[in-house]
């Protein structure tokens, strides 16, 4: 039977694979004629960034696993032989802790553009979806990396996440003896959420960055203007006029900010990969131990608005499971931000003064929730949190009213870009 | 433009709101003190401190003799001689002399202190060796002033003398000596066989040795770091340039 | 999008730089991937030189013990055994020991420090099997020549008393002879070279 030859008229090699696979479409849909718009700005580099770690990650992960072993009475000691006996071992563990850290640095920003620049509205919802629950994935991978360890905040940390089950009315208490498999975290425990951390997730994450690049890939992206450069096409080409292929322009355009980015993230790695800490906690260096909670038990930093949200939460009706609706929530309200935000306009250049208030406002609450997450509890601790609680929730709540009356200004037909 | 300046002003109100706890934060220690595990000299003299005085009771269980060999440049002979009194394959983990009665003797197992300084951080174990003070009403005698009612013996007394801690020196709770500055008061007792200074450099030593111990690879991720940072620092700019080039096309 | 009055010279010169000195960056990489796949700090502590007591090794009697996971063997040959080894000369593959299958202080048809002792891996050398010591013979069931030796289950390599391979057998190799010396008279350690030994 004849092969129909490929449109791209490539031949040798590249054509024989070209006829059976779409190679040079590929390179071509998704690099070098995607046409990005001209005028990113330093936000839009925490989406290459964001692959960039998550990279890191699997091939770290992959590698530690050739070391750890996934048992109560081993993990502990198979992580300091990584870091003592196997050659290159102490760097790789590096990469990966630090990059536990380094993946939500990098996609708190890249979501804060997103909210910036109107990322998520029509016709971008689908991304914005992926995206958080790409997050909620993210969220989870790191609870069970965290831990992995098997030192005692790893424990405690288990120990409290677990129990938040607990606290649905019912059914909670036999719950967590199931999630746990045990009466307390156990090797039991240790060993599902390894298999979580190393198969499952990983799996579900791959597949909704792909899901997530794919819708971007097929809207295009948005900029910080905030206007969709697909409006004005070149009408021989059919090239958007404001539009540059990705490839070279962009991939060049990140190579810079992936070296930026790695000189802080390596220089982290190798002169401080204790992050002060705050990446790895002192508790952790001490193993596992069930009769003894140690005195500051906090979550792992990126975890510590939403563990703020918890603590500041008062219990009444004789539960405290309203603790962790606000907690869980104050996730569930992202989902919904392509639908809350009324605005004419998508990026914050052209949104009125009401916005860019609420924005700030939401942006500090986020910072102080988080701080406050991680000190040990106080009176003044748990006031700001409650006041920054409520808050977080009004930015999202109430933003159907004040983004429908807030003043915008005229949005430019093309993108505004400065040489 | 008012927008601009209330989103500042918001963003300072926060870092002060973030920047008042934070200073008042964190337990104060009376002795200041900084490791320096760089410094070969002070860690192996360390390593035969801690051989001599820790190891009897403490293990490094991660630790292996021949690793301290060939980071501090000590032959297998000479490791053999000096510091291994458990074992004499060297590439053993140090493990502690102790018998299994030990936590009758204590209350508990003496603590594994391969990860010691990373757990409570070297300051911490630089102040609680030179802060045991004589306290009858405790069962061995000694009290400590960074771990109240430490369940370990003051088993340095000899090198450093038995110190008595003084009235108004921030007794029992160290809460209590947030406010002063001259760190606590203690007089000594007895003497010991070692001068203040000595027994704080033994101490430093001793602490030195253990930040080695907690981390033997750091020497090694420090050397590669500064040549990875160097070869980024120059690939950066060189993406830098060739990103000015293509970019001549964009108007 | 223009390129009129690119310098295209200086454009290729700045992207093959970067893309060899990012590609180099690339390679630097892996080794730390690599690397870890190289035997632990703790398989070397396991596959230390190991001493083996041969006080009680009475004549004619083999023992095994494990050097890096591996059987190895100390058999302490009788003067009959010695004897026995120039009679099988002509039906091995390389009677001198000419291949490199063991130290260079290893010489001759016994193929050991001292001729009382033979130490050997007992790994066979065609696929890795452990053959097993038949000192008896004659054995015609397993060679007409048979003067006592090393017979391999696996594959039916066989081997003399100094691990010397027979002719038209599976096995390509003789069998290796460890790095080893004696500590005294009674003791020997396996993997470690005699003092001033390459």
């Amino acid at each position: 039977m004849a092969i129909t030859p490929n449109p791209y008229k490539t031949t040798g090699l590249l054509g024989w694979i070209d006829d059976r696979f779409p190679l040079t479409k590929l390179w071509k849909d998704h690099l070098s004629e995607y046409y990005a718009p001209k005028n990113f700005n330093f936000w839009y580099f925490f989406g290459s960034l964001a692959l960039l770690v998550l990279v890191n990650q699997l091939l770290t992960g992959i590698w530690l696993v050739m070391h750890y072993k996934p048992d109560a009475a081993k993990a502990w000691d198979s992580v300091e032989y990584i870091m003592r006996d196997v050659p290159w071992g102490n760097v790789l563990r590096y990469l990966h802790s630090t990059g536990a850290s380094a993946f939500f640095i990098v996609v708190y920003l890249h979501m804060f553009r997103g909210i910036l620049y109107g990322s998520h509205r029509k016709p971008r919802e689908l991304i914005w979806l992926f995206g958080c629950l790409i997050f909620l994935c993210l969220m989870a991978e790191a609870f069970c990396g965290y831990v992995l360890p098997w030192g005692n905040m790893s424990y405690w940390g288990a120990q409290v996440i677990i129990n938040l089950f607990g606290t649905i009315p019912v059914v909670g208490h036999d719950l967590v003896i199931w999630i746990q498999g045990d009466y307390i975290p156990s090797d039991a425990t240790l060993n599902r959420l390894f298999s979580l951390h190393v198969i499952a997730l990983p799996f579900v994450l791959v597949g909704l960055v792909v899901a997530h690049l794919i819708a971007l890939h097929e809207v295009g992206s948005n900029n910080p203007d905030g206007v969709e450069i697909k409006k004005h096409k070149d009408p021989q080409t059919g090239i958007p006029l404001d539009g540059i292929p990705f490839h070279p322009y962009y991939t060049v355009k990140d190579l810079v900010g992936v070296g930026v980015f790695l000189i802080i993230f390596l220089g982290i790695v190798f002169f401080a990969p204790d992050g002060g800490g705050y990446f790895l906690e002192k508790p952790n260096f001490t193993p596992a131990n069930a009769l003894s909670t140690p005195p500051h038990i906090t979550p792992a930093w990126y975890f510590g608005s939403f563990y703020a949200m918890l603590r500041a939460t008062p219990s009444f009706a004789g539960t405290q499971i309203w603790g962790v609706l606000v907690m869980f929530g104050a996730v569930i309200l992202l989902f919904l931000l392509p639908w809350l935000d009324r605005s004419p306009v998508k990026s914050i250049r052209y949104k009125g003064p009401i916005f860019k208030v609420a924005l700030a406002l939401f942006a500090v609450s986020f910072v102080l929730l988080n701080y406050y997450g991680m000190q040990p509890p106080s009176v003044v601790g748990k006031l700001v949190s409650q006041i920054c609680t409520i808050l977080y929730y009004l930015f999202f709540l109430a933003m159907p009213f004040y983004s429908r009356i807030d003043k915008t200004k005229p949005v430019p037909e093309r993108v505004t870009y400065a040489h | 433009m008012r927008t601009k300046y209330s989103f500042r002003a918001l963003l300072a109100a926060a870092l002060l709101l973030l920047a008042g706890p934070a200073l008042a934060e964190g337990e104060v220690l009376p002795y200041p003190f900084k490791a320096d595990p760089d410094n070969i000299a002070s860690v192996q003299r360390g390593a035969r401190n801690f051989m001599n005085y820790c190891s009897g009771c403490h293990s490094m269980r991660n630790l292996r003799y021949n690793r301290i060999g060939s980071d501090l440049g000590i032959s297998d002979e000479l490791l053999k001689a000096k510091l291994m009194f458990t074992t004499d394959k060297v590439s053993d983990h140090i493990v502690s002399a102790m018998p299994e009665e030990a936590k009758a003797w204590f209350g508990k197992q003496p603590p594994d202190l391969t990860v010691e300084t990373r757990y409570r951080g070297a300051d911490w174990v630089y102040n609680y060796l030179l802060t045991f003070y004589v306290d009858p009403k405790r069962p061995l005698g000694t009290n400590n002033l960074v771990l109240p009612n430490a369940s370990m013996p003051d088993v340095l007394w000899e090198l450093q003398g038995l110190q008595v801690l003084k009235e108004g020196g921030g007794d029992e709770h160290a809460e209590g000596g947030h406010d002063e500055h001259e760190g606590p008061q203690f007089e000594l007792a007895t003497k010991g066989t070692m001068s203040p200074d000595e027994y704080r450099d033994f101490v430093a030593d001793t602490t030195n040795f253990m930040v080695y111990a907690a981390e033997p690879g750091r020497a090694m991720r420090i050397s590669v770091g500064i040549k990875v940072i160097l070869f980024l620092l120059l690939f950066t700019v060189l993406a830098y340039l060739t990103k000015r080039e293509f970019w001549k096309d964009v108007h | 999008m223009n390129q009129q009055g690119v310098d295209s010279g200086r454009r290729r010169f700045l992207t093959l730089t970067t893309s060899v000195v990012g590609g180099a960056g690339v390679v630097a990489a892996t080794v730390p991937f690599l690397a870890s796949w190289k035997p632990s700090e703790r398989a070397k502590a396991l596959g230390a030189p190991v001493e083996v007591d041969i006080s009680e090794v009475q004549p004619g009697q083999l023992i095994v013990v494990a050097w890096r996971g591996k059987p190895t063997w100390v058999l302490r040959r009788t003067p009959d055994m010695l004897a026995s080894l120039k009679k099988v000369d002509p039906y091995l593959l390389d009677p001198e020991s000419k291949q490199d299958q063991q130290p260079n202080y290893i010489k001759g048809e016994t193929r050991s420090i001292k001729p009382d002792y033979l130490v050997l891996i007992g790994v066979c050398t065609h696929l890795g099997c452990s053959p097993g010591f038949r000192p008896e013979h004659p054995a015609p069931e397993i060679d007409p020549h048979w003067q006592g030796g090393f017979y391999c289950p696996c594959h039916g390599s066989k081997f003399d008393l100094s691990g010397r391979v027979f002719k038209g057998v599976p096995a390509p190799l003789n069998l290796v002879v460890p790095p080893y010396h004696f500590d005294g008279e009674m003791k020997v350690v396996v993997g470690e070279d005699p003092k001033g030994a390459a």
